[in-house]
């Protein structure tokens, strides 16, 4: 019974949460360009919206992906936010980033398809470092489940502040936002249409929208995981150390240009491999 | 409720315009006018737009895209026709390649004269087309 209370919480409060968080976003941005920028509702607005509007079905399975992605993406928010398995998390989150892909590539619409081939080399670029992360907690805890990892007593990012500034570096990719935006970015309308969105209309446009509310509490919820340990105070630290790392990827999104795929790649291997590989190393050295 | 009026997605579309009234439409989003304070979003999707903002008189090459952007975008759905090209083909009018203005193809929903328009007029125009849009979301309702 508590647990059935508990998945409904996390069902209904996760996008909410997450949609406000856009909502700031947007309004800080705007902040931040000198303008006066839209109601923090805003999002919420915008999805209510799409959900009104006609749905435009290019073939028949395109609409299945985007439910897929959605239901895989929910998944991970109710392993991750129950206290789960981290692998599983990754695994899973990952599965739902790929039907997504999918959907991108069944519109037939070649920039949907460029998007996804995009977003194909992004998950290529992020998916080590996420592994490195796992890897990691699992090292200086000896369990990969959650709610383990955030009872101990000292909080993980002692052990692990390379991984971390790894981890945050490749969240760009993760919350879509610049200079990784190569797929579908809040910016990128005129570059690639909308990416792997380009043929998504009315009710599957916004579960996408829904979708990626979700993927941003995911994706702090990590964060949230380096930071927590069995007092309260790291947790409450811990959530302000999430909203820093947001506010952090708000104004590097507003303040930088978006890379050539070659660099993304390059460069995202290159910061999970010296950084990922160099604090494992210590850590083996030091033996914990 | 009406969340139309508070998410208005425009889809710009350069008809065969001087490029005047293209930079009026760009200028009312930078910082001194500032449309996304309405919640407007300048997509270069149809399938994600609600209006459809065309600059310039229509011509030959330009009927067959405009008539398409319009089909791809889903109901309820606006077109608002910025500057005087637009609405009536403006000096334009008797060229030999000019057909007239956007209503000659779509039914236009709001007329933003001038030459070139100015950005308070387009975010007026905007504006007034979300009403359009509310009406018609009641009509497609009622339907």
């Amino acid at each position: 019974m508590m647990l059935a209370v508990k998945i409904l919480l996390i069902i209904i409060f996760t996008p909410l949460a997450g949609g406000l968080l856009t909502g700031f976003d947007r309004k800080i941005s705007a902040r931040l360009q000198g303008r006066q920028g839209p109601p923090v509702l805003q999002p919420f607005y915008d999805v209510l919206k799409l959900l009104q509007k006609e749905t435009i079905e290019v073939n028949p399975s395109h609409r299945f992906y985007v439910y897929v992605s959605l239901m895989f993406i929910i998944l991970t928010a109710l392993i991750m936010l129950t206290g789960g398995d981290i692998l599983l998390t990754i695994f899973v989150l990952t599965l739902g980033s790929i039907f997504f892909l999918l959907g991108g590539y069944a519109s037939q619409s070649p920039y949907s398809v460029l998007g996804a081939e995009r977003e194909l080399l992004q998950m290529m670029a992020y998916e080590p470092m996420m592994f490195m992360t796992a890897a990691g907690l699992y090292y200086v805890s000896n369990t990969f489940f959650i709610r383990d990892i955030v009872n101990r007593k000292m909080p993980a990012i002692i052990y692990l502040p390379a991984i971390f500034v790894g981890f945050v570096f490749i969240l760009t990719f993760k919350l879509r936002k610049s200079p990784f935006d190569l797929s579908l970015g809040h910016h990128a309308h005129q570059e690639l249409v909308q990416g792997i969105s380009t043929e998504y209309s009315g009710r599957s446009l916004a579960f996408i929208e829904i979708t990626h509310w979700y993927e941003t509490i995911i994706a702090l919820g990590f964060v949230y995981i380096f930071f927590a340990a069995d007092s309260i105070g790291t947790h409450i630290l811990a959530v302000i150390v999430c909203l820093i790392v947001y506010l952090f990827e708000i104004i590097l999104d507003n303040s930088t240009v978006r890379v050539k795929w070659q660099k993304a790649l390059s460069l995202a291997w290159l910061v999970s491999g010296v950084l990922g590989t160099a604090n494992l190393v210590v850590l083996s050295f030091f033996n914990f | 409720m009406s969340f139309n009026k508070k998410s208005p997605w425009i889809l710009h579309y350069d008809a065969t315009s001087c490029n005047g009234c293209d930079i009026e439409v760009l200028a009312s989003l930078t910082p001194l006018y500032d449309v996304e304070r309405f919640g407007v979003v300048n997509t270069g999707d149809p399938r994600h737009a609600d209006i459809l903002l065309i600059t310039g008189s229509v011509n030959g090459q330009s009927i067959p895209v405009i008539k398409q952007l319009y089909e791809q975008m889903p109901d309820p759905k606006a077109v608002v026709a910025v500057g005087i090209c637009a609405t009536s083909g403006g000096i334009f009018a008797d060229c030999y390649n000019v057909e007239g203005g956007v209503d000659k193809v779509l039914p236009v929903d709001v007329y933003v004269p001038g030459c070139a328009a100015r950005p308070q007029s387009i975010i007026d125009g905007i504006l007034k087309a979300c009403d359009i849009l509310e009406e018609k979301q009641k009509a497609l309702k009622g339907r």
